[in-house]
């Protein structure tokens, strides 16, 4: 399954055998090179970047290092090799033969699947566009252009799915998709939480923990996939989604344990003399943290909601490692439990589970993301610090769904209007604290130099050093 | 008399960092026997299910995944043990009466060990598996504390008297001491004395020339091709430190060795495969012993093809040059490249390849064929382009086929 490079497109998907695919996906290859060269990361397009590339899809083959210009990454098509006799696993059709082609009537249901998920991938690289000029090391900037080329590889796996399944109209999603831009008034990207601006790098650490997960959940469930080239196509997108969110883990966790060591230093828990000494304080990082989980929250859509049902019960989209699952996965009389606010309360009720879908795997998200921030508690506790961060009720600030309706507390409490106005500085970013932030932000080129406000990595990547030149400017 | 039983073998034993692991999931996915497993807090590896494939090792984003802990085979780290970690506990010294097993392959190398065979197999993105009919290495049984005292019992020049090299073939005899090796394996060799920091010598690997009864059958014996250093990678004038010490010994001499090591660029046993050996210089050493090997069998009709590419830069300076022109046709096939002959052209080991591509598509088509590169490594990307090219015109795709005798153990590079 190796990958061939003598391709103007990388691929491992045979594309030379046909023709009219290759012409079209050639045709749409400048497009994104000049959207790259346009929206990708700034003025940075000739620096020497020490890069992770796949050479092939296999274990052995696909974490090949070394440096690349960036507008010269080999951007390609790559799927996980086919299971033999793989199965529709869950819906209506389990157990019929996974399908190698779109089944006609719900087409236009799988376009719109691969549409979204394909708006999200441009989307990040828009939104952190501008922190190369503020990074705190070579190994964060590094780290970032990874992501970035990375995300762009996942377009280029979406677009190949549209270009090679969903005919025309594939062909014009796969424009749009470079047209869109993430903010935009007018040709905004689709999902709201890739229209916020990602400022700085604590946010950005945030965004690649929380919002990236929430692709990771994605990529799981379109993994499971009845349309079998989705499926493959996700899979191997995967692996390559683990760096983001390592890069996002490691990332805050590098920030806590530099606040830490500060005021262990200065033994003090005083803010203003926390912020003096030039590091972020931990309530601001747990604001933050508020911010981009509750955003995530509505990545999954709302909590009721016909159409994952139907994506489901037509084979489109499964759970969360949906053939572990302990049950007939059909699902058509089972319910789950989703939260509703109703005298002055949250409540519990018990929703038909197909209709729950998304509660369910927004669910499984909240489990994974809460785990992450335990391992950052110890990191605090280590340093003998008597502070907890923690995640806010997943009804906590919901622009999406019933509970948007509602003004909810952190800690889950239902607020009035006027509770909430008087409250919502102390669990969200204010202006305040983003240019508290923004003014620690300043770039750190120097190998081996990190900025004040973070700790170094405990390893480098690859097995490098720390202090190894990851990015060399030209 | 045996007293094998008291032996506690150890264990290199796989462990994840549950400091920096961030629970990604994807060795858990990536693993092919299905060792990694995880609960809520930890994800954790089943020291008896890991066949140490490495398999998981590079898609880790973190470098958690790469971590291991010598212990004693009897303890390693249970599972229930593992998923309370918060940190990874640090590696607790063996007893050193348990270190020296039969066939010990849990023992640490030495780090220069470690650090030439990264640089000697880095052509082929680390060290592949050996042939699935490889017969099973003993490795490290000699440590620097403890090596083993060998006595020279011959040492001949190869090279002519006039040639500007000083090749050698040296011969040791372990006397009482066990020390059995396979072809491909290599040796350490402890030069006496101190280095200009007052430090011991580094260890020197040298590969042996030898088959695995010995250089003489039934004596306990091997031999060395040593190549006498007189200058640097630069051409600057240096004398090596074990080479001149090794070309230096004379007969009853003795030398400290460590080792054996290696573990993968070993032949395959079973009847009809083929060897597609290419060598220059002292890269010879691990395809003499190949080929004594096979020579001295008592049915090498059984074997498939060997079929030899050997530079040198003149018939003067290419070791084992009569020998090897004496061996029957039928048994193998030579090739022999100079590239400083007076009066003709400049010849490569990878202008033969091209010459005889018929015969090394043959070669490569078939899947009982085993590869092996040893010598400069300069000559690494010439042979790769070489079969670049000639499977480019044979309809074969070489990036594939590539990978696949790497993930079959079917090719193996050591070069320096």
């Amino acid at each position: 399954m190796s990958i061939d490079y003598n391709q103007k497109i990388p691929n491992n998907v045979n594309l030379g055998e046909n023709k009219t695919l290759q012409r079209a996906l050639e045709h749409w290859q400048p497009e994104f090179i000049n959207w790259w060269k346009d929206m990708g990361p700034d003025d940075s397009q000739s620096f020497d970047v020490y890069l992770r590339t796949a050479v092939s899809v296999d274990p052995g083959g696909w974490a090949h290092f070394d440096y690349v210009k960036m507008p010269d990454y080999r951007w390609g098509i790559f799927l996980n090799p086919a299971e033999e006799g793989r199965k529709v696993n869950f819906g209506a059709h389990k157990g019929e033969a996974a399908w190698q082609e779109v089944p006609g009537e719900y087409r236009s249901n799988l376009r719109r699947l691969i549409v979204t998920q394909g708006d999200t991938e441009p989307a990040s690289v828009e939104q952190q566009r501008h922190l190369g000029l503020t990074c705190p090391s070579l190994y964060d900037m590094r780290n970032l252009f990874q992501v970035n080329v990375e995300e762009g590889r996942h377009l280029w796996a979406m677009v190949y799915l549209l270009h090679a399944y969903f005919g025309r109209d594939g062909r014009e999603e796969a424009e749009a998709l470079l047209e869109r831009r993430s903010g935009d008034a007018d040709n905004p990207r689709i999902l709201g939480a890739f229209n916020e601006s990602t400022p700085d790098w604590l946010s950005f650490f945030m965004f690649t923990y929380f919002t990236d997960r929430d692709g990771k959940y994605q990529l799981c469930s379109l993994a499971e996939s009845g349309f079998d080239p989705l499926a493959r196509t996700c899979k191997f997108m995967l692996t390559e989604e683990a760096h983001h969110m390592f890069v996002g883990e490691s990332g805050v966790g590098r920030v806590i344990q530099r606040t830490c060591e500060v005021m262990n230093q200065l033994k003090t828990d005083d803010v203003a003399k926390i912020r003096a000494a030039g590091v972020i304080d931990l309530p601001t990082i747990q604001r933050y943290l508020n911010f981009h989980f509750s955003v995530t929250m509505d990545l999954f859509g709302a909590d009721v909601s016909s159409n994952a049902a139907t994506f489901y019960n037509t084979g489109l989209k499964g759970r969360y490692e949906e053939t572990k699952q302990d049950d007939d996965h059909q699902l058509s009389d089972a319910t789950y439990p989703v939260l509703e606010v109703g005298d002055g309360k949250i409540l519990t009720i018990q929703a038909p589970y197909l209709n729950a879908l998304n509660e369910r795997l927004r669910d499984d998200y909240v489990r994974d993301a809460v785990s992450g921030i335990e391992r950052w508690n110890k990191i605090i506790q280590k340093q003998g610090i008597p502070f907890t961060l923690a995640a806010p009720h997943k009804a906590f600030n919901r622009k999406i769904g019933p509970l948007s309706a509602a003004k909810i507390s952190p800690a889950g409490k239902v607020l009035s209007e006027g509770e909430w106005t008087h409250h919502h500085k102390e669990w969200l970013p204010s202006v305040e604290d983003r240019a508290f932030v923004s003014s620690l932000m300043g770039r750190v080129d120097q190998p081996g130099k990190y900025a004040n406000w973070i700790a170094p990595p405990a390893r480098g990547i690859n097995n490098q050093p720390i202090d190894f030149e990851y990015v060399r400017f030209n | 008399m045996s007293n094998a039983t008291s032996t506690v073998t150890n264990l290199r034993q796989h462990l994840i960092d549950p400091e920096i692991c961030i629970r990604c999931n994807t060795c858990e996915e990536t693993c092919p026997v299905n060792a990694i497993s995880h609960d809520s807090r930890n994800y954790v590896v089943d020291a008896a299910k890991c066949k140490f494939c490495y398999n998981c090792i590079s898609p880790c984003p973190t470098g958690a995944i790469d971590n291991w802990r010598h212990v004693p085979a009897d303890a390693a780290y249970p599972l229930a043990d593992q998923l309370l970690w918060d940190t990874l506990p640090a590696q607790v010294a063996l007893d050193e009466g348990q270190k020296v097993g039969a066939g010990d392959t849990a023992t640490p190398l030495p780090d220069d060990v470690e650090r030439i065979a990264a640089a000697a197999t880095s052509g082929q993105g680390g060290v592949a598996p050996p042939p699935w009919s490889a017969a099973h290495p003993y490795i490290n049984l000699y440590s620097i504390q403890k090596p083993a005292v060998a006595t020279v019992s011959g040492n001949f020049r190869l090279t002519a008297e006039d040639a500007s090299s000083d090749i050698r073939h040296i011969v040791l005899d372990f006397g009482n001491a066990s020390f059995p090796v396979l072809e491909g394996q290599t040796i350490g060799v402890l030069a006496p004395g101190l280095d200009a920091n007052g430090k011991p010598h580094h260890v020197r690997l040298y590969s042996v020339a030898s088959p695995r009864d010995g250089e003489r059958p039934r004596y306990n014996n091997l031999s060395l091709t040593v190549k006498r250093v007189c200058s640097d990678h630069d051409g600057a004038p240096v004398l090596g430190v074990a080479s001149n010490f090794l070309c230096d010994l004379k007969k009853g001499d003795k030398v400290n060795i460590v080792g054996p090591y290696g573990t993968s660029f070993l032949m395959p046993n079973h009847p009809g495969s083929n060897l597609l050996m290419i060598c220059t210089g002292t890269g010879s050493a691990p395809m003499r012993a190949m080929t004594e090997r096979r020579r001295r069998k008592s049915s090498p009709k059984e074997d498939g093809k060997v079929m030899l590419f050997f530079g040198a830069r003149t018939p003067a300076e290419l070791p084992y040059f009569g020998p090897l022109t004496r061996l029957p046709k039928e048994f193998i096939d030579i090739n022999l490249a100079f590239s400083r002959v007076a009066e003709q052209p400049r010849q490569y080991v990878q202008d033969l390849i091209r010459a005889r591509s018929d015969e090394v598509v043959r070669l490569l088509r078939d899947d009982n064929t085993y590869l092996y590169l040893c010598g400069l490594k300069g000559m690494e990307s010439g042979v790769d382009e070489a079969f670049a090219d000639i499977c480019k015109n044979h309809g074969l795709d070489w990036k594939t086929l590539h990978d696949e005798l790497l993930r079959q153990g079917r090719y193996h590079i050591e070069t320096y």
